[in-house]
Order: structure tokens, then sequence, then C-alpha cells
């Protein structure tokens, strides 16, 4: 009983200081005329995105433009996760392997990469290696695909269903689909730094596995590719997955670095609506929704994963 | 991590509004923020820090330009003494929170004057009076062989993002029906880094910093001003508007800088200046002016003699003009707008009566 009391007193007592706040807060953003209000939302933007994949003009409303952003977000975001899953996977098995060249190198990769911030890392692919590529007729060209200073351009079918080939016009390449260095550099920053923290989880995971599991394998003659796929990893990925929940809730989080490489995701829209229209105690409440909402979202789907992978009983 | 810097801008704001129990001060002359700039014992003073020309960082550490003079004024009007500042370097879309929060007591950094930024239905801010008259221009490769806007069609142009540049452009290029790509970077640094690198084949600002970022670049010369002026860019000073005698302060401040060039005051001949208004007591002007007689410092909430002190801290505003961005400087900068009104320019004070 006595516990049981303590605890409601305390729960008590967060209440009436959370309800002090909030109060405090309200009165003063009231006296203060900056009492939450949406209505800016519908008005016009006046501003222009250099991407979107949803059609946007600057005569469109914010909340299309803060939609747009958070369109640009979720895609970096979904190619981020699967391509630092891949990458993650791939150097974190090259621990195991016989080959000691491809484990020193998957070694020094994760060292190197896990030591430095990751905006250091965003800033030196965008400014030092994307921006360092040739521009115009200079680009590098293959068959189909181009390579140049403003994105990577791939040869996709057009109007019509017409084939068409990245051409340049006035100096300025022109395909139907088309990736920005700003997406390609923080992509490649994200992929590349995440991957090095998953890398780790899957080492650790492979590593739980009994030796024995892989003698046992190895005596029933299954390869050592086999072995990984077929009897080690459904065991490890037990390990692996709540460790995985973590480094993609922290990839989606630091999509937000964006603007340090140009990317128009979110964070720099929301910037932009901000310093227009003054709202910024709505603009980072949506935000923090936003971010917040993903997050979830990553972690409900991971925990389905999470609760597949396990041992069930039969 | 930039990513977190807006928040951790806003919070401040949040967490002192939720904390800060209901204080309201009846109004009148007494100013909460002159008390509170007095008590710490330095004006806190916002400025950009990158700009050479305007607020600039020089080898030993020292601030100069013509945004830190108009801090140097303010403390020196405050305090008597032009030292008396902490600087704080802000970007673009830093600084209206900073400001908001109480962070800095001054923005100096070349903010433009606009009305949802004065609005209290928009930023809420309080402008001192401009102490630069600019325009909006575009800077490309001087090989480029861009000659006008409407060269830019289809083409990315780098852009500072939270600034009114940012929405200049688009509705000059929507004018002139020109499709194109902004690239926004947070910081000047970032923009000019991605147009140096060649990622866009234009970089916009206002004109008089993109004169002044030039002369910082490997071959200034390579680069050239097309003739467009996209935009009127009053920069100016600004405050919180909760505090209208702190405003009162600084605007004031400022225009004695712009009094006491047309009264032909500087820097060498003010403490003569004093003398001969002490001597003669029919220079009711002069003497008003200086301090000599009458209240208006203490009107203010400033010492008496607060127009003697900005003024030998940094001189008139034709001084302070010529020494950072006019002939005195790099910059070379034309005075253009920013001449008094009897040469045909804007700088105007009203009097001081």
């Amino acid at each position: 009983m006595v516990p049981f009391a303590v605890q409601a007193a305390a729960g008590l007592l967060v209440l009436v200081i959370v309800a002090f706040l909030l109060g405090n807060l309200v009165r003063n953003l009231t006296a203060a005329g900056l009492l939450l209000s949406w209505s800016w939302l519908d008005n016009p933007a006046g501003f222009d995105l250099a991407e979107s994949s949803i059609p946007f003009s600057a005569s469109q409303p914010y909340w299309l433009a803060l939609l747009a952003g958070l369109v640009n977000t979720l895609k970096v975001v979904v190619v981020g996760l699967v391509g630092a899953t891949l990458l993650g996977t791939v150097v974190g098995s090259a621990a195991f392997s016989t080959n000691g060249l491809l484990k020193r190198v998957a070694r020094s990769y994760v060292e190197l990469v896990r030591n430095i911030p990751l905006l250091l890392q965003l800033v030196f692919w965008y400014f030092v290696v994307f921006l360092a590529l040739p521009n115009g007729a200079d680009a590098i060209q293959l068959p189909g695909i181009v390579l140049a200073k403003s994105g990577l351009y791939l040869g996709w079918f057009g109007e019509g269903w017409q084939w068409q080939l990245p051409h340049l016009q006035e100096g300025v390449w022109q395909a139907p689909l088309r990736l920005t260095v700003e997406f390609g550099a923080l992509l490649t920053g994200l992929v590349v730094y995440t991957a090095a923290f998953i890398a780790e989880v899957v080492r650790g995971g492979i590593a739980a596995v009994p030796q024995g599991q892989w003698e046992a394998a190895r005596s029933l003659g299954f390869s050592p590719l086999v072995t990984l796929r077929r009897i080690v990893m459904p065991q490890a990925l037990r390990v692996i997955v709540p460790g995985l929940n973590s480094q993609y809730i922290s990839l989606a989080k630091n999509s937000s670095l964006a603007v340090a490489c140009g990317y128009t995701d979110l964070y720099s829209v929301a910037e932009t609506t901000l310093n227009q229209t003054g709202r910024a105690v709505e603009v980072v409440v949506l935000l923090l929704g936003s971010y917040l909402v993903i997050d979830l979202l990553i972690s409900a789907l991971m925990n389905g994963l999470n609760a597949a992978v396990q041992l069930k009983d039969r | 991590m930039v990513g977190f810097r807006r928040l951790a801008a806003v919070l401040p704001v949040l967490t002192s509004l939720a904390l800060v129990g209901c204080a309201s001060d009846g109004g009148g002359v007494q100013s909460q923020k002159i008390a509170t700039i007095k008590g710490r014992g330095t004006l806190v003073c916002g400025v950009d820090g990158k700009l050479p020309g305007f607020s600039f960082v020089k080898p030993d550490g020292s601030y100069s330009g013509l945004d830190v003079d108009v801090c140097k004024a303010v403390a020196a009007a405050l305090f008597g003494d032009p030292a008396k500042v902490d600087y704080r370097d802000l970007n673009s879309s830093e600084r209206f929170a900073a400001l908001a929060s109480g962070e800095v007591d001054l923005l100096s950094r070349n903010t433009t004057l606009t009305l949802s930024r004065d609005a209290s239905g928009g930023n809420g801010l309080s402008f001192a009076p401009t102490t630069f008259y600019d325009g909006q221009g575009v800077m490309v490769p001087a090989s480029s062989g861009i000659q006008s806007l409407k060269d830019l069609a289809g083409k990315p142009i780098c852009v500072e993002s939270g600034t009114t540049t940012e929405l200049n452009l688009a509705d000059r290029m929507r004018e002139i029906n020109a499709p194109y790509t902004p690239l926004k970077f947070q910081t000047g640094d970032q923009t000019y880094a991605a147009y140096l690198q060649g990622r866009c084949v234009a970089v916009t600002s206002d004109r008089s910093q993109l004169a002044a970022k030039r002369t910082s670049f490997p071959i200034p010369a390579a680069h050239t001003l097309l003739p467009d002026v996209l935009s009127k860019e009053p920069l100016t000073p600004a405050t919180v508007n909760a505090d209208p005698a702190w405003a009162d302060a600084v605007r004031w401040t400022i225009y004695s800088l712009m009094q006491a060039e047309e009264l032909g005051i500087t820097q060498a001949n003010v403490t003569a200046k004093v003398a001969e208004a002490k001597a003669n007591p029919n220079l009711a002007d002069l003497r008003r002016f200086l301090g000599v007689e009458g209240d208006f410092g203490k009107q203010l909430g400033l010492p008496p003699d607060f127009v003697v002190k900005a003024i030998s801290a940094v001189g008139n505003y034709g001084e302070v003009f010529e020494r950072n961005v006019g002939s005195g400087s790099k910059l070379n900068l034309e005075r253009g707008l920013n001449r008094q009104w009897k040469e045909g320019g804007l700088i105007y004070s009203p009097p001081f009566r």
C-alpha cells in the first residue's frame, strides 16, 4: 500500500509540473502573439525546390512544399536502408572470411568510417568527391549512362514510351531518369556510415552462433557460403534484428544532415518555410512529429520482423 | 550537428517561455533590456562574422566591418567603451531565433527590412534605421558568357537558404518565365564553395555581399556581376519588438552617426566640436546634439553624451562607410544610394529635437 501511495504521489507531482509548464507556455506564447496557428500552411510557398518527386512550383502552398520535402526524405531513407543493409551484411560477414585480405579490408573500413563524424563525411562526399566530377561535354559517358557534376543521368522511356538517351542541351544534361549529386552524396554518406555500424551488429550476431554449428555443417558437407545462408544466418538474425532497429532509426534521423550537401529534404524545406513565415513553433512541431512518425514506423516494422525470426515452439 | 541547430535555437525560446512566469512590466521609459545589458556589462551583438566589409574576423581575432561598427557605436553609447561587445556569429536561419530568445541583444547582420519580418504576426522584429541600401545581384564566372537573367533559364543557381534572396530569385525567374534549379545551402560558406566548385552557373545574393565575397575568391577577376538588380535590399539592424525603449536607444544611436556626417562632425574633430559647443551658448542645435544641454540621453535611457561617445568610437556614418566598404577598403563600393540626402542619397536622420 505504501509503495503505491509513494508512486501515486510522485506521478501526481510530475503531472502538476508538466501542467504548470504547459500552462505557462501557452500563456506566454499567447502574450507574445505566438499562439499556434496553422492557416499559413495554405499560403503560396513562393520558393522553388531543387528536386521534387511530386509536381511542385512556387505558386503552390507551403503544405505541398513540406510534403515534397517529406517524400524526398523518405526516398533517401528507404534507398539508404536497403543499401546500408546490403553493404553492412557483406562487410560484417567478411569478418569471418578465410581470406585474410578481405577480413583486414572489412575491419579497416569499419574502424575508419565509424570514427569520423557523419557531417564531415557528408561534406567530404559532396564537396570533395561528387563536385570534382567533370561537367557538360567532359562528363563520364557510358552507353545510356552519364555521370556529370550535376548528377547521374540514365536512359529510360520518356514521353509516349519512346526510349530516350541522356543528351546535352545548351550545356545542361537532360534525361528521363536523373539522380542529383546532392542525393548521391547524401545517400553515399548515409550508406557508408550506417553500413559500418550494421557490419558490427552482423558480426556480433554471427559470432553469437556457437562454433559447433559451423563444424557440424562442414561435417555434413555444406560449403561455407551455404552454411552461412542456411544454418548460421537464421540463428544469427535473432541477435541481429534488435540491433539493426536502432541503426535504421539513426539513419532516418541522420538524413536531416542533408542541408550539409544541399539536398532538398524535409528539414531543408522546413527551414526555408520557418524563415519565411516566422512560425517557428509550428514548423518545429511539424518537424518533430514527422521524424517521430518515421522512426516509430521503422520500429514497428522491425519489431514485426523481430517476432518473425525468433524461435517458435512448434 | 547542423541538423539540430535550428531546434537548438528554438528550444531555449520555448523553455524560457515555459519557465518564466507571467512577468509583465508596466512599460514606460524603463527598459528591461538596457538594465540587463548594463548589469551584464557587455552588449551581445549578432553578426555574420564571415562577410568582409560588414563583419569579419581579422587575423588577430578582432571583428571589423560596417555591421560591427554599429555594435561598437551602441556599446560606446551605453558604456562609453566600444570594446564592450560580445560578438555572436549567426547564419541566416539562426538569426531571428537568436534575437527572439534573447541570446543576442542586437542583430547587426546584413538583414533586409521586410514587412513580414517587421510585423508582429511575422518575425516580430523592431528595425533600426537602414545602414546600407543594397539590391540583389547575380554573380557568374566571367568565362560563362551569361549576360542576363534570361541566360540562366534551365540552369542551377546557388542561394543561401532562409534569405529574402531565395524568394526574390523565385519571383524574378517566374516573371521572365525561366525555369531554374535553386540549390540551397545553409551557410554562405557552403553556398560559395558549391559555386566555386562549378555546381551552379551562378550565385545570387545582395550585390554588396557578392562584391565582398569576391575579394576572398582565388581569382576575383574571373567573376562578374550581372547588370540585373533583382530587388531592394535595405540592410538594417534589428532588436525585438517587446522592448520599444531599447529599440529607440539603438535607433537614435545610429541616427546620431548619420546626423554627425550631415553636421560635419568626425571622429577627429568631435572633441573640438564639444569644446566649441560648451564655449558658445548660441549653438543650441549643436549643444543639444552633443548632450551639452537638454536631456536627450536621459529620455532614451542613455548617458547624456552618448552621441559624443558613439562618434569618438567609430566616426560618423560616412567615415564608417568609407573605412569598411568604400574607398578605404578592398570592396571599393560607391556610396550610391548610401549618400547623405543632401547629396541625393537616402541617408537621412530625423531632427534631434
